[in-house]
């Protein structure tokens, strides 16, 4: 996650999408939201009424989602996505996971950390928010969500390009 | 089975499946044309026409219902246009469907036609459109289609041991189930290793795992049972098939919460105060067809189902009750899926042979149940077939299961 540092410091960072995620690089939560009558959690997050059929509620509150959560799922891009992606050239493989959150019981698919790709990656596997930079532009370093293991992977178990995301730095 | 909700069958057509970048109306035309011949019926004779939209190619697409009827030749019949993603074509059915038990109407042309672009599928319509969650998952997240098919294939490898040969072997079925069909764009008999050396485009699927994008059209002539009786009595070359009916058409909508995540959500909606329903969504649209019909899996002699991806075709398994969550990979090895099997699936060599050519996807489910049941499969053929299910999966909330009977 070193690459969150600000290498180019001439760069103003902003975030990807706005008002999805808290621009704390050291702890940084996702934004969802929340019914103030019956407690259901909507994340991207919202204004207007209640997803629920059994709320009447017009309005949701802001609030902070869990930062962890366990691996529901996993795949690994290896082809440039179509824009409104935009990739680095060259493209390099990422990761992507849909993480449960228990106390929201609610499954958000993100970015993995660089560096992390799918071989490292299990269903169940504990997992914690962080922030990375999607890409740059002359005057921009756009941030978004991704998730990381919860406990950093071993040098030892983890993969040659899992050790490379050392040198990624 | 109850009858009393029954439509006819009276006549289905396609265009080939290809990738020709033409006029999607061409293809459409072919289609009509063969559906119209094949019931011995004129097009003045039509009194409604159902479209099966498609958002690519522009204004005509968005009004496939009028484009067609124009086309044809107006002759002031009334029309409607459906999209539903990949379900448009059930959609259309289903609303030929209503205006015939309605008495509205007595034949229908219902009909669905699709040019598309090479590679991915990318939102629709430019510019940044930042309440769109479609442009959200391509934008904040690179989340192709092929991602979600590919958490729902890494999901049965580590949960029930799926292996990616068993995704391959779904190809090599298909392949070799689509060998014969006129219809199929790809018509080559894939080994398992042919599929496992290509390419992976999102892990764990492989290019061969994952469905192309096609051109391609299908068509069908509904009808009330009563106008089928009429009709066949007066057409005298008609008389040898059997007539197919549709006991049911299964448009079911997810039930909140939507625990799972499915295309194009970045999100699944929360469980935390309102528990998941038992049953979930894509078991709901098959589930749906089956009480309408009044039948279960059981009674299933063959089954069409959405294989956007290999591993998406032993979801289908269990969510159309073939067998129960986890034993897909059982049911494939056992060889009960393949033709010849207990149950076949996929007969025509599904979207493994076709690639999707979306709003005529769901026709030509429908299509091949009906050579299939009325005994015109050729080398196909799923032996003493009467009845067959086809199931179909959308973007936002959108799937189809029609169940026809002879």
């Amino acid at each position: 996650m070193s690459d969150t540092s600000p290498v180019a410091s001439t760069l103003t960072r902003v975030p990807i999408i706005e008002g999805w995620f808290t621009d704390d690089v050291d702890a940084p939560h996702l934004i969802g939201s929340k019914c103030p009558l019956c407690g259901t959690f909507v994340f991207p997050p919202r204004n207007g009424d209640c997803p629920s059929p059994f709320c009447d509620s017009t309005t949701l509150d802001s609030t902070p989602l869990s930062r962890r959560g366990k691996v529901w799922s996993y795949t690994e891009n290896r082809y440039t996505p179509p824009p409104p992606y935009v990739a680095t050239d060259p493209f390099e493989p990422y990761a992507l996971a849909a993480v449960e959150l228990e106390a929201e019981g609610i499954v958000v698919l993100g970015k993995v950390a660089t560096g992390i790709l799918a071989v490292d990656l299990q269903v169940g596997m504990e997992m914690q928010l962080e922030l990375d930079v999607s890409h740059r532009d002359a005057d921009h370093e756009y941030m978004v969500y991704v998730w990381a293991p919860a406990t950093p992977l071993s040098t030892t178990t983890g993969t040659a390009t899992t050790t490379d995301a050392g040198g990624a730095a | 089975m109850s009858g009393d909700k029954d439509i006819a069958i009276l006549g289905v057509g396609m265009h080939p499946w290809g990738k020709w970048g033409r006029d999607f109306t061409e293809y459409g035309m072919v289609a009509a044309r063969a559906a119209l011949a094949d019931a011995n019926i004129q097009w003045r004779d039509i009194q409604y026409v159902a479209g099966a939209d498609t958002i690519r190619n522009g204004y005509p697409g968005f009004i496939a219902g009028a484009t067609f009827a124009q086309k044809l030749g107006w002759n002031g019949v009334r029309i409607s246009s459906n999209y539903a993603a990949c379900a448009s074509g059930a959609q259309a059915l289903d609303s030929a469907r209503a205006q015939i038990l309605a008495g509205f109407c007595d034949v229908a042309l219902v009909i669905g036609a699709d040019t598309t672009p090479k590679g991915f599928f990318a939102p629709v319509g430019g510019g940044d459109r930042k309440a769109d969650p479609d442009w959200q998952r391509f934008h904040v997240l690179g989340a192709t289609n092929p991602v979600y098919f590919a958490l729902f294939a890494r999901r049965r490898m580590d949960m029930y041991g799926a292996t990616a040969a068993d995704f391959a072997q779904v190809k090599v079925k298909n392949s070799k189930h689509g060998l014969n069909n006129p219809n199929a764009r790809f018509k080559k008999v894939n080994t398992i290793k042919d599929v496992i050396n290509s390419p992976v485009v999102s892990d764990p699927l492989r290019l061969l795992d994952i469905c192309a994008t096609s051109d391609g059209a299908a068509a069908m002539i509904v009808c009330s049972m009563e106008f089928a009786r009429k009709h066949r009595a007066l057409a005298e070359n008609s008389n040898a098939e059997a007539l197919c009916r549709v006991k049911a058409v299964g448009t079911v909508t997810p039930r909140y919460p939507q625990s799972v995540l499915e295309l194009p959500d970045i999100a699944s909606d929360s469980t935390a105060v309102v528990p998941a329903p038992d049953r979930k969504y894509k078991d709901s649209i098959a589930w749906s067809a089956y009480e309408q019909a009044g039948i279960g899996p059981e009674d299933i002699s063959l089954a069409e189902v959405y294989d956007l991806s290999t591993a998406l075709e032993l979801d289908w398994y269990e969510h159309i009750g073939l067998c129960a969550e986890g034993e897909a990979e059982g049911l494939l090895r056992s060889g009960a899926t393949t033709i010849g099997g207990r149950i076949p699936v996929n007969p025509s060599g599904g979207l493994a042979c076709f690639g999707e050519a979306i709003p005529a996807q769901a026709i030509s489910q429908v299509c091949e149940l009906v050579w299939q049941l009325r005994g015109q499969a050729g080398e196909r053929q799923v032996e003493g077939a009467t009845v067959g299910i086809t199931a179909n999966q959308g973007l936002f909330g959108h799937g189809s299961s029609v169940i026809v009977a002879r």
